[in-house]
């Protein structure tokens, strides 16, 4: 082998996140057709038999009035594309994160070289980040196709389930991070994920829930995201409670950041 | 960088930066995991060009010690530097410089052979054409050029190592750090990765390794300390501990009885030492066949005899009363 005097040392410590790029970008080589036709079938089979299947009966039973003169279609649109990219959220920060710990360790190669945990940690939310921008964009697409979607205020749909997605990445990072045996992602899903899927105002307004269970709706983030988008796609934001709506999900976004960043340090650098 | 005046490390040389070509320099280690004290005081001078080994069984504090000259977990207490920098500071500078071969590989099994070693260097600030160079150069050097495009996950565990020491070149590190480097592997793997480490001493690459075979010990450490509990129990050149530790044969002796203890004290006059282990006995002794005709002539026939050299194993059994298999 040749030696040449020392490693080149090229950029300063904040470029130390940029030097992933290849990494995920290879990664995202490997994944990104299976989550593009995931994106692009999965909304088409909902919006069919969800919006024109059931929503006939809805719209038929007098159910346009309750949802504020607004058509069942229209109605679950938006709330199937913050369902969307809450669960490509999932998926992509509890087993992917658990498995760069604990089985193929890869974030421990990753600390070898010059990267610290928060390196890691950023980078991989960005590699997150990216893969919610291509679901939200192919559903988004999907959505337009089906006449639902509002200009231009429906135009800003795409980035704001970009934040929905990280609200609901950055504390599963934490706890995939904090976790020490998957088991404890079934307990994740099926008292957390599951419900909140189905109790956000994804499908109906959380008006109809009790008080109680109205309240757990409320403090949880894809409620949030769901309105939200449900305003831009319908073409008429609020604009103060969407600002609201924006300050809770960012709320989720750092405080889970905070916390992943201390399990990283914790679980990798201990 | 401006020098020091002389006289100033003189006067306080419990401050004194450690020379250039010390590459670590440990004083006092330690590492605890809440109650558990993992490393219990350890004090390591490790040479530019040497070949230094950990010799200890599982849990002597071995791997935590690494982590931290890799500067990957923060020491407790104690003095520690590093290419004579502070890990706790300088972090990412000195894993720049260092090569860390960890004993799970910790290889991306979705990405082929080559890719792993491609993403791997630009976290090094390498441009992608010189990640290019290097990976192939490497590849040839474990002798994997002929699987590059393979994925890793298809590779067998000497295959993975190999590909795992070639990523810990890819950055040409001052210092290279493996972690049982040869633990699972079969025998022919096994000597396959001792050449190759043998050959990147050879060209100037400071080993630093764990290990607790014995033989790989004695095949690539210059210089060993034996670590158990925690604390360094014995320092020197492989050779230097057993002369210091051992005697230099030692007879096997394997009998057909349950009463090791009671044959053993008959035997006790015949060598320096006798150990009674659970299937055989160990008698120590400069001249092992003189031992084994002496067992012959005093009447009693064991089922086997072996004369050999001692080892590190037999260095270890000494120090800490157990063999490193335990």
């Amino acid at each position: 082998m040749t030696s040449s005097p020392g490693v080149p040392v090229t950029d300063a410590p904040n470029g130390l996140v940029w030097r992933q790029f290849d990494h995920w970008r290879v990664r995202w080589r490997r994944t990104w057709r299976g989550s593009a036709v995931t994106s692009f079938v999965l909304p088409i089979l909902y919006l069919l038999a969800m919006g024109v299947g059931l929503g006939a009966y809805v719209d038929e039973g007098g159910g346009r009035e309750s949802l504020g003169g607004v058509d069942y279609l229209d109605f679950i649109a938006p709330g199937l594309l913050a369902t969307a990219v809450m669960q490509t959220a999932v998926g992509a920060s509890t087993w992917p994160v658990m498995g760069a710990i604990k089985w193929d360790k890869t974030y421990f190669a990753m600390i070898a070289s010059p990267l610290r945990t928060r390196d890691v940690l950023v980078g991989n939310l960005g590699f997150v980040a990216a893969r919610l921008a291509m679901s939200a964009a192919v559903f988004w697409l999907v959505l337009w196709g089906f006449g639902v979607l509002v200009m231009p205020w429906a135009m800003l749909a795409v980035p704001v389930a970009i934040v929905v997605g990280m609200a609901h990445a950055t504390p599963l990072f934490a706890l995939s991070a904090w976790l020490e045996r998957e088991t404890g992602f079934m307990l994740v899903y099926r008292v957390g994920v599951v419900p909140m899927f189905l109790f956000s105002g994804a499908f109906f307004p959380i008006s109809q829930l009790p008080g109680l269970v109205q309240w757990l709706a409320q403090a949880l983030p894809l409620y949030h995201g769901v309105e939200l988008i449900r305003g831009l796609t319908l073409g008429r934001p609020d604009l103060l409670a969407d600002g609201a709506h924006v300050a809770y999900l960012l709320v989720w976004c750092v405080l889970g950041f905070v916390l992943a960043d201390r399990a990283f340090a914790r679980r990798l650098a201990g | 960088m401006g020098a020091r005046p002389l006289g100033q490390t003189a006067d306080r040389p419990d401050v004194a930066d450690p020379p250039l070509d010390v590459l670590v320099h440990a004083r006092g280690l330690r590492k605890s995991y809440g109650q558990l004290e993992a490393v219990r005081g350890i004090d390591v001078t490790v040479r530019r060009g040497e070949a230094f080994g950990f010799l200890g069984p599982n849990g002597a504090g071995k791997s935590s010690t690494m982590r931290m000259i890799a500067a990957v977990s923060t020491a407790s207490d104690g003095s520690l530097r590093v290419l004579g920098m502070d890990p706790a500071t300088d972090g990412p500078a000195i894993r720049a410089r260092l090569g860390v071969c960890p004993q799970d590989d910790t290889l991306d099994s979705e990405l082929t052979v080559r890719e792993n070693l491609l993403v791997y260097g630009r976290f090094f600030g390498l441009s992608r054409a010189e990640v290019a160079r290097r990976a192939d150069e490497l590849l040839a050097f474990v002798q994997l050029g002929d699987r590059a495009g393979a994925r890793v996950e298809q590779l067998s565990g000497g295959l993975k190592r190999r590909l795992t020491v070639a990523r810990s070149l890819i950055n040409e590190p001052e210092l290279l750090m493996l972690d049982e480097p040869t633990t699972g592997l079969d025998p022919q793997a096994r000597h396959l990765l001792w050449d190759r480490l043998f050959r990147l001493k050879q060209q100037g690459t400071t080993l630093l390794l764990t290990t607790h075979y014995m033989d790989e010990a004695e095949q690539l450490c210059d210089r060993l300390v034996v670590i158990d509990e925690g604390v360094i129990v014995a320092e020197g050149s492989p050779a230097q501990l057993i002369r210091d530790h051992s005697s230099r044969e030692v007879c096997e002796l394997r009998f057909g009885v349950d009463d090791h203890d009671g044959v053993a004290a008959r035997l006790a006059h015949l060598g320096e030492r006798v150990e009674v282990l659970p299937d055989r006995l160990l008698v120590y002794a400069a001249d092992g066949e003189s031992v084994a005709q002496a067992v012959h002539d005093l009447g009693l026939t064991p089922r086997s005899t072996l004369v050999r050299r001692s080892t590190l194993e037999d260095v270890f059994l000494r120090l800490t009363g157990r063999s490193l298999a335990d």
